[in-house]
């Protein structure tokens, strides 16, 4: 084994069909969009080259920074719900549900498993105002909150709301999962020796078990942030980056930019905008994860 | 057979006797079969047509098309046997990504609905769009072409025929004459009439208008009118030549009027999250009292289980125009609807012939089904035409200078921004100024 493994020819020979398909399918486009990002046209007019002319449309364009900010908006917002309320949950299934957390487990990654598009048809009825009021404006209508009745879906705040709402109602179930892996990997016994010593409830969570659980919890983040900034099939499920471009995020305008109006030049320079931002996140996370575990 | 016997006799040669009469029988059927076959085939091969097949991509919003096409292939096989009709549909935003994605893959069915023009040119000069004059010429059947339609279509399409008029239209305002009996409202004959009715009913808690934000179209046909009204017929081509701009005063006035109709609540509560179907219902259950369509709506109308007005209780202005404006005081766009192209590449001699055969019928076919004008002649009108259809076909033959509407000459991405933005402008997210200044960038730039 070790024989094989040391032989440079080897590890080529067993690398090598699986790294020719990563960069035929992964490295090779990211260069040719690259290279897009150079000329303006589309497979039907042609492609012309026009230097960094897209680069310098992008900066003055106001929709692009619109797409940016909601972009970030909706990462925070989904990323900070999503762990927060993975972790409250996890740690109900550790410290109260002992037994019948099974059940409660299974019943919260549920929605984990149902399709984008049928859980956003979902909402998009529960939030409805016409032609009939849907389970939510039904409600205030019943105990008389008739002032807070409106178009939920239709205003630009409040469709970021359904939203997010949306996504983490479908996802928390799977970071309760995670995070509940790694709390049970917490040994019993820094627990049974930190009550011993007074700790309990609250104390005992932020000082022991949030910081025993850090690798797991800096690995859900990851997860979470990789997924939020990347969204476009709850966008497009529920409301198609409406109404007007309030929702749109980066890889809808891309999308849109590429497919709709035919600027794949245009395209390609949102999507290195956006692989940017992403790496400057990524970079940004993993600085802060750094400078904790020195600590 | 074996010897007779006193009590076997009956049974013993009866199913002899049964199986003989019955070979008889059954020679007889299959003698008669043969002879009736052939009688059929000599028959039918002198007027059988090779076996056509069409595919069609539309979008999901319409109701009329795909069916009827259907139909009528069905009504074809008898002169063409094998023939098959496919049809699949998307929704109508997504057309033209969908069209571009095709085209680019060779991959287009026979049959599509047009895209927004830039694609639509891009697309003619790399031969993926027929010259349906032309094709109907060499088809001989360009007389069953409505010329109003043709000339309509060459208004769009810079002097081509590059679709097939599977309607022609006239939009105005359809509008629920109980409502407004009761309420003692008058068909407006102004822009501000109509405005001063709006606020009348608005006042006595029935919703104005009926219209869907989701495809923001039907908001926008109320921005172009108002343009043409006030600044005469040429002003939207005045935008595409840079004569004139979207954010002059005058064109900003034309969406501060759409957006102060908004603001007042007159679309109602759900505006932006209506879709055209929904709307349509809105309307055709009596919650609404006006709305803004063309008259493909008519298949709709004419169907009792989706109108619960009743045909006898929708009646039709033209849209009201402004007062002192240059443009003419009724405003009645026509439209060929959201047409449909050919596919040169697909469109082999077989399904030359099949298209022949539209083009002869699909006037009638349409008339006589679903009440429906097209830009294909009738031959031959129902007896009994709905008075809604009467009126439409009335209309169209009266107006003498059709408008077209404000996405018309757009590209494909100044048609999404301006169909997107449609919404947040009514409900107030977006200023007017934004909103020209939003399409006018697509438009230029």
């Amino acid at each position: 084994m070790d024989v094989i493994l040391r032989d440079r020819r080897a590890i080529l020979v067993f690398l090598a069909p699986a790294l020719l398909v990563y960069t035929a399918v992964l490295l090779a486009p990211i260069v040719w969009s690259l290279v897009y990002t150079f000329y303006e046209g589309n497979v039907l007019s042609g492609f012309k080259y026009v230097g960094l002319k897209n680069f310098h449309t992008l900066i003055h364009d106001h929709a692009f920074w619109t797409a940016l900010r909601f972009t970030l908006e909706y990462g925070a917002l989904v990323t900070v719900f999503q762990v927060a309320l993975g972790l409250l949950l996890a740690l109900m299934f550790v410290f109260y549900l002992r037994r019948g957390s099974a059940l409660v487990r299974t019943l919260v990654f549920f929605p984990v498993v149902l399709p984008t598009v049928a859980v956003a048809q979902l909402f998009a009825k529960v939030f409805a105002i016409a032609p009939q009021y849907g389970l939510v404006n039904s409600g205030l209508h019943a105990v008389h909150l008739n002032g807070w009745i409106q178009d939920w879906l239709g205003r630009g705040n409040t469709a970021l709301l359904v939203l997010v709402l949306m996504d983490v109602w479908r996802s928390m179930g799977f970071y309760a999962v995670l995070l509940y892996a790694g709390l049970v990997d917490v040994p019993e016994e820094i627990l049974e020796s930190a009550r011993l010593d007074g700790a309990s409830g609250l104390r005992l969570v932020r000082h022991v078990v949030l910081p025993l659980l850090g690798p797991v919890l800096f690995s859900a983040l990851i997860f979470s942030i990789n997924g939020t900034l990347k969204v476009f099939d709850s966008v497009v499920a529920l409301t198609n980056g409406g109404p007007g471009q309030a929702t749109t995020p980066l890889t809808l305008y891309m999308f849109n930019n590429a497919f709709s109006y035919g600027e794949y030049g245009y395209a390609s320079a949102v999507a290195t905008a956006l692989s940017i931002l992403c790496l400057l996140i990524t970079l940004a996370v993993f600085g802060f994860a750094r400078r904790d575990v020195t600590r | 057979m074996a010897a007779r016997k006193q009590g076997g006799v009956a049974t013993r040669e009866r199913p002899a006797g049964r199986f003989v009469a019955a070979a008889v029988a059954a020679a007889g059927v299959l003698l008669a079969a043969v002879f009736a076959a052939g009688a059929s085939a000599t028959a039918g091969t002198a007027t059988k047509s090779p076996a056509a097949h069409i595919d069609y991509l539309s979008v999901d919003q319409n109701t009329v098309w795909a069916p009827l096409l259907n139909a009528m292939t069905n009504k074809y096989k008898r002169i063409a046997p094998g023939s098959s009709f496919k049809d699949s549909t998307i929704p109508q935003q997504d057309l033209n990504q969908r069209i571009q994605l095709l085209a680019s893959q060779n991959a287009l069915p026979l049959l599509y609905n047009t895209p927004a023009n830039d694609l639509l040119f891009q697309m003619a000069k790399r031969g993926e769009v027929v010259d349906v004059a032309k094709e109907f010429k060499k088809l001989g059947v360009s007389k069953d072409l409505v010329p109003a339609a043709a000339a309509i279509l060459k208004q769009i399409y810079s002097g081509r025929v590059l679709s097939l008029p599977l309607e022609f239209n006239i939009e105005g305002v359809w509008y629920n004459k109980k409502i407004f009996a009761q309420n003692g409202i008058t068909v407006p004959k102004t822009w501000d009439q109509l405005v001063a009715d709006a606020a009348k009913l608005q006042a006595k808690g029935i919703q104005p208008f009926a219209a869907s934000g989701i495809q923001g179209w039907p908001i926008t046909r109320l921005v172009g009118n108002l343009i043409f009204s006030k600044l005469g017929a040429d002003a939207l081509e005045k935008i595409q030549t840079g004569k004139a701009k979207l954010t002059d005063p005058q064109y900003v006035w034309a969406a501060q009027q759409v957006a102060d109709l908004g603001k007042k609540g007159y679309f109602g509560q759900g505006v932006a999250s209506l879709d055209y179907g929904p709307a349509e219902d809105v309307f055709l259950q009596g919650k609404a009292a006006m709305f803004y369509m063309g008259s493909w709506a008519l298949a709709d109308f004419n169907d009792p289980t989706k109108n619960k007005l009743g045909v006898a209780s929708i009646g039709f202005f033209p849209f009201p125009g402004v007062s002192g404006g240059k443009g003419p005081s009724a405003l009645v766009p026509m439209n060929a609807g959201q047409p449909t192209s050919i596919n040169p590449k697909k469109l082999t001699p077989a399904n030359e012939l099949w298209l022949k055969y539209i083009a002869q019928h699909y006037g009638d076919e349409a008339m006589r089904q679903k009440g429906q004008v097209t830009g294909f002649v009738v031959h031959k009108f129902p007896a009994k035409l709905s008075p809604l259809t009467k009126l439409v076909v009335h209309q169209l033959a009266v107006t003498k200078n059709p408008v077209l509407w404000f996405e018309a000459l757009f590209s494909a991405k100044a048609t999404t921004v301006s169909q997107q933005d449609a919404a947040p402008l009514v409900t107030g997210q977006m200023s007017p100024q934004s909103f020209m200044s939003a399409v006018q960038q697509a438009v230029s730039g």
